[in-house]
């Protein structure tokens, strides 16, 4: 190893040790369940417990549904922001980034204060109403992700030109965005519908105080109560992370070959 | 209606803030001409073509087509058709599908569209390329393709951007004409916006020659050539020699080919100069000639005789009919 590349292999050494320790940590103590040698017992008992599998479900169908609303809510509102409203784009960044900074501890006592059973809009009256308060922020908490990678796509298209053609042709805004602008920035929603799915997936806070079955509160509750399973399941969630973010990657190379934008 | 008064504008203004770009623009085309709208960039061209197209809305004025006045409308209600200088093809869609899109929003069945969309790769030379995509085609191959799409649908009036400028010289100057061809055989009224002179006069029935959002001269190009009426459309159309105003009076000039190195039947005035510089541009020898205080430019034919070098004295011939009164 030439000394000049010492330094960086050691900084590298440590930041990898550092998160990939307690993961293998983890792995390790979650084979452990039958004393003396290693197995997956462990995750045979996650899998087969039906609540787990129920929870689960639930939190993926929430998620497909964070994910359809985040995309049509972000997909148009980009788009008109960057066709019409050019200077409003700095705003946008500003407000798509408050989820980050505002806790979702914060975000779930508005939304029960707002909508509890005896105000105007009870969405917390009934379980539909809270799964679609649970959507939405879940929508609202993706939505620096979602915005992000929308916008990035859009970036990589000239959106005013190729509205322009359309729109001479006779299309119309709905046709615009469904035939030319979202085929065109797919791959860039799909990594934002991938990241929005991973944080559902996740994501305890507003489910638990929203009192809804989603996964991650039930993974809170295995954590408190046993001792094996809570291990299985942090790989389990890792690996879901990781699938998605593998997605992500593996998509990219799909993006649409366009020709070079010139504005 | 009839052919005459096809594609009307009138009194056109668009400000920008305070900025006025266009000030005031009035044509009249008739059905089938190739209209150019040519001046120095800035000028506004772009600007026209885009209210016509319905992109941008005019401060004031008004925009007719086949007697209906636009004016008001969507650019998706206009039925007109756009080429793009970036090509603009769709790049999730393949060429005949982007051939075919107008088609496909103005309702056509499927069958009808690819009857069309195979007419129009025909008339684009490009028969089979249905099924590839813009990407997988040449900078001059997705302009044709461009062309195709926006007279699918059969526009009312066709509206090209400086649709050759991305290109290389060699096809830019085929494009053009084969452009040109395809206007001709469809009959298809268009207005091509440009700011090169030698494109413009090459390809066009009329020619607007514009200049600070104002029209300078509108006419054939043979027309703004030999009779510029202003000052600016005769230096911005072609080269142009300022005589020595000794001899000549105040703002008068000539075009560069129409000075001889020799005596011609029309020629009626003599000047005597040296020459200081020759350029051989093939077909043509480009001399320079110092003239009493001023450097004239000469074009003439390369005729296969030795030409003459740096540092002689010439006699130069010019018929006085052919010297241009500089006007305001
Ligand atoms: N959206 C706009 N806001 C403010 N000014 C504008 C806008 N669009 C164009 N302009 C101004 O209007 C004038 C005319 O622009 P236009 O694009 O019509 O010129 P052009 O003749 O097409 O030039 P070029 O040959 O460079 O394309 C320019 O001075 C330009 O700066
Ligand atoms: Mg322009």
């Amino acid at each position: 190893m030439k000394p000049r590349k010492f330094w960086p292999w050691l900084v590298f050494t440590l930041g990898a040790a550092y998160f990939l320790v307690p993961l293998i940590a983890t792995f390790e103590f979650s084979l452990k369940m039958r004393r003396g040698y290693y197995s997956f017992d462990s995750y045979g008992s996650v899998f087969s417990d039906p609540a787990f599998q129920a929870t689960f479900a639930y939190s993926a169908l929430i998620g497909v549904f964070a994910i359809v609303v985040g995309i049509v809510v972000v997909v148009p509102a980009v788009y008109f922001v960057r066709l019409r409203l050019p200077h409003l784009r700095p705003l946008m960044e500003f407000i798509t980034l408050l989820p980050l900074i505002i806790p979702a501890i914060v975000l779930v006592y508005g939304y029960i204060r707002l909508y509890n059973s005896s105000s105007i809009v009870p969405f917390t009256g009934s379980a539909l109403g809270t799964d679609i308060l649970l959507i939405c922020g879940y929508v609202t908490l993706a939505m620096p992700y979602m915005y992000r990678a929308v916008d990035t796509g859009m970036r990589a298209i000239d959106v005013k030109t190729l509205t322009e053609a359309a729109q001479i042709m006779g299309a119309d805004t709905l046709r615009i965005i469904t035939s030319i602008i979202l085929p065109n920035i797919l791959v860039a929603v799909l990594s934002g519908a991938f990241l929005t799915f991973a944080i559902v997936i996740g994501e305890f806070t507003i489910a638990s105080l929203l009192n809804r079955p989603a996964f991650g509160p039930y993974l809170q509750n295995i954590g408190a109560n046993r001792a094996y399973e809570p291990s299985a399941l942090a790989i389990i969630s890792f690996i879901i992370t990781w699938g998605a973010m593998g997605m992500i990657q593996l998509l990219a190379r799909f993006a649409p070959r366009s020709a070079p934008v010139t504005d | 209606m009839s052919d005459q008064h096809f594609l009307r504008v009138e009194g056109l203004t668009k400000h920008y803030g305070t900025n006025a770009v266009v000030k005031g623009v009035s044509f009249d085309f008739s059905k089938g001409e190739f209209i150019s709208l040519l001046g120095p960039s800035g000028c506004g061209k772009t600007t026209i073509l885009r209210m016509i197209a319905g992109f941008e809305t005019p401060s004031s004025g008004t925009i007719q087509v086949d007697g209906e006045d636009i004016t008001a409308l969507r650019p998706n209600q206009r039925r007109l058709g756009m080429v793009f200088q970036a090509y603009a093809l769709f790049p999730n869609l393949t060429v005949g599908d982007n051939i075919g899109f107008g088609l496909k929003v103005a309702g056509l069945g499927r069958e009808q569209r690819r009857a069309r969309v195979e007419e129009m790769l025909k008339l684009i030379g490009l028969p089979g390329f249905e099924k590839r995509f813009p990407y997988e085609m040449s900078g001059g191959q997705q302009q044709r393709v461009a062309l195709a799409r926006a007279i699918a649908p059969r526009p009312r009036l066709l509206l090209l951007d400086e649709p050759l400028s991305a290109l290389d010289a060699k096809i830019r100057v085929s494009l053009r004409e084969e452009i040109r061809a395809i206007q001709r055989e469809l009959g298809i009224t268009t207005v091509f916006v440009t700011h090169d002179q030698e494109e413009a006069l090459s390809i066009s029935d009329r020619i607007v020659v514009m200049n600070a959002g104002n029209i300078e001269q509108l006419g054939t190009p043979h027309d703004i050539y030999n009779r510029p009426s202003t000052r600016f459309a005769a230096t911005f159309v072609g080269h142009l020699n300022t005589l020595p105003a000794a001899s000549f009076g105040p703002d008068r000039a000539i075009r560069p080919e129409l000075i001889s190195l020799t005596q011609r039947p029309d020629t009626d005035t003599t000047l005597s100069g040296i020459v200081s510089d020759i350029g051989f541009m093939g077909s043509v020898l480009r001399l320079k000639v110092d003239v009493a205080d001023v450097r004239l430019s000469i074009d003439t034919f390369n005729a296969n005789s030795t030409p003459p070098q740096r540092g002689d004295a010439v006699t130069l011939h010019l018929a006085s009919r052919d010297v241009l009164a500089l006007g305001a």
